[in-house]
């Protein structure tokens, strides 16, 4: 006797949200521009939490920070005001291969906080630079020489001499490149990881991987290497990477077939043979043309514990145990109505979206992004989730968010969306989650959202 | 009863049962899409996903102008027009050369993202 439960329920998020309850708070941007240049391409939070930083694809950073909390109306978190915005990346031409390299930024890594100035590394899909942000909030005044606008006075009419004193300003926020990381990526950049040294980061690209030193620009170590002396008989390439947040000799890489390499920078200097590989064994009479594109890892994230990593493919989130390499310890499926549908996806191409995935700082829920401005949460001790929307039609402060649900075939209820409704322009491929707080930073195609749970 | 056999997996965990059978489920979908992919583009290559694809990811965005090319292209055709890249700028096949007017336009001056800009709601 087999007891057979209704699985639906449990994939498709019938049953109920997480317990938190998630309000809209703040949404940045335009309201109807179209313009490329805007589409966000990556958001991070920096270690505290107090700024949040997103990259565009026109190259530029725009760094908010949160407002000190009001004590009196504590009623909410402060808000994210503009902190820090510029040009990180510009377009660039290779003269030598002829060929065209796009300015927008793929990845943004915040360094901790050491002194008064912020660094962070961002990356295009050639060059890791270095940027350090810092204010200022006072200048020197008095001079002996110069008037207060800058000109310089008649030295004949100086009669007395005075010590220039330092006097509040109004802050002002620089940003400054510090290092510039160049020449040392042949394929097109994926991801950058701030090494638990805080000396150290990786930069991978489709076929390898480097490891560089912050304060040394004119070389890089190559630790990775997957490029087949013949070209024809490449099967694989490089999706994601990431350092261990505590062991800095360990570090992941997954691949476009769906496998995560753990590799240990002190068995050898060139860590092409893996310490762990990580792979859930496929039933070879499942294999279909998509199976392997579908299977391909967007984006790879370990736990603030250290303990497990999550990947995310197309339609599925896994969470793996480091100790346990034959296969994930939990699935979550964002969206196994689009199996049905791979075919126009992989018409329009967005079969090859890359969604990120994050988690939040307890490591107990895990986000990612879907279509239709969709984003889901995966509980994990609760096994519940959830899915909501991002769209300005929510944007009264602390209204709490409905759960949105797909429905996937059969009698649509009222309030669902049939999947043929979905709108697949509408894309959030960038989540972050607040390090310690429940609040989250969702990018849809050019606005970013921030939402917040309920306080009360 | 032989089906239910077949659903019988002696999985330690329900999770792995759950799996299972979501995969079961989920196969024919696929497979159906596949039918229907193979059905429009019947010279899709055997080799599923391929390095075919691979190959584009790795050239993703890349355009090439050579300037020996294009102006060796133009002498031969001495007073006629190059064929420029047709609806589809962004693949260059055959004959074509990539010419100035294909290349995306470099931007211009730079602006402030509208996310720093603009009201905060």
């Amino acid at each position: 006797m087999f007891l057979k439960f209704s699985l639906r329920s449990v994939f498709y998020g019938a049953g109920g949200g997480n317990d938190i309850q998630w309000c809209f708070s703040q949404v940045k941007g335009a309201v109807d521009d179209d313009v490329a240049e805007d589409i966000i391409s990556t958001v991070e939070f920096n270690h505290s939490g107090e700024l949040l930083a997103t990259g565009d694809k026109g190259g530029r950073v725009v760094i908010f920070q949160q407002e000190q909390e009001n004590k009196i109306q504590s009623h909410s978190r402060g808000e994210y005001n503009v902190y820090s915005t510029f040009q990180s990346h510009e377009p660039e031409f290779d003269y030598l291969k002829s060929l065209e390299i796009e300015e927008k930024i793929n990845k943004i890594r915040w360094l901790p906080q050491k002194n008064a100035a912020q660094f962070l590394l961002s990356t295009n899909d050639k060059t890791i630079k270095l940027w350090k942000i810092s204010e200022r909030d006072k200048r020197p005044e008095g001079y002996n020489l110069k008037e207060e606008d800058g000109r310089y006075r008649d030295p004949t009419t100086v009669t007395t001499l005075r010590v220039p004193v330092f006097r509040p300003m109004d802050l002002m926020v620089e940003a400054s490149p510090r290092r510039i990381f160049a020449n040392a990526h042949t394929y097109h950049i994926n991801s950058i990881s701030i090494n638990s040294d805080y000396e150290t980061y990786l930069s991978a690209d489709d076929l390898r991987i480097n490891l560089w030193h912050l304060e040394i620009t004119d070389r890089s170590f190559n630790i990775v290497d997957i490029k087949p002396a013949n070209m024809e008989e490449l099967t694989e390439v490089i999706t994601a990477a990431e350092f261990h947040p505590n062991s800095c000799n360990t570090f992941v890489y997954s691949s476009s077939k769906g496998t995560i390499r753990l590799c240990d920078m002190r068995a050898s200097a060139l860590c092409d043979r893996h310490s762990k590989l990580f792979e859930e064994p496929e039933d070879p009479s499942n294999r279909s043309f998509f199976s392997e594109i579908i299977s391909s890892i967007s984006d790879v994230k370990f736990s603030h514990s250290g303990r497990y990593m999550m990947t995310r493919d197309y339609l599925s989130v896994k969470i793996w145990d480091l100790n346990m390499e034959n296969r994930p310890v939990e699935t979550y499926q964002v969206h196994e109505y689009l199996r049905s549908k791979l075919c126009s996806l992989y018409e329009n191409d967005c079969i090859f979206d890359k969604f990120e995935c994050c988690w939040n700082g307890s490591d107990s829920v895990v986000m990612t992004g879907s279509y239709n401005n969709f984003f889901r949460m995966f509980d994990r001790n609760t096994k519940r989730d959830i899915t909501l929307e991002a769209s300005r039609e929510n944007n009264k402060p602390r209204t709490v968010l409905k759960p949105r649900k797909v429905c996937a075939s059969g009698k649509r209820k009222k309030d669902e969306i049939s999947v043929d409704s979905l709108d697949f322009n509408k894309k959030i491929l960038h989540t972050a989650w607040h390090p310690k707080e429940n609040i989250i930073a969702v990018a849809t195609t050019n606005n970013l959202y921030i939402f917040q749970d309920k306080v009360n | 009863m032989s089906q239910k056999q077949e659903e019988e997996n002696p999985a330690e965990e329900t999770g792995e049962e759950k799996q299972d059978t979501q995969e079961k489920e989920g196969m024919l979908p696929e497979r159906a899409e596949e039918a229907k992919l193979k059905a429009k583009y019947p010279s899709l290559g055997q080799k599923p996903g391929g390095s075919d694809f691979l190959m584009k990811r790795l050239q993703k965005g890349q355009k090439y102008f050579d300037s020996g090319d294009y102006n060796m292209a133009k002498a031969k055709m001495k007073n006629k027009q190059l064929p420029s890249a047709g609806p589809d700028k962004n693949l260059v096949t055959g004959d074509h050369i990539p010419t100035p007017q294909d290349l995306p336009q470099r931007k211009s001056s730079l602006v402030t993202s509208k996310l720093a800009g603009g009201q905060v709601e």
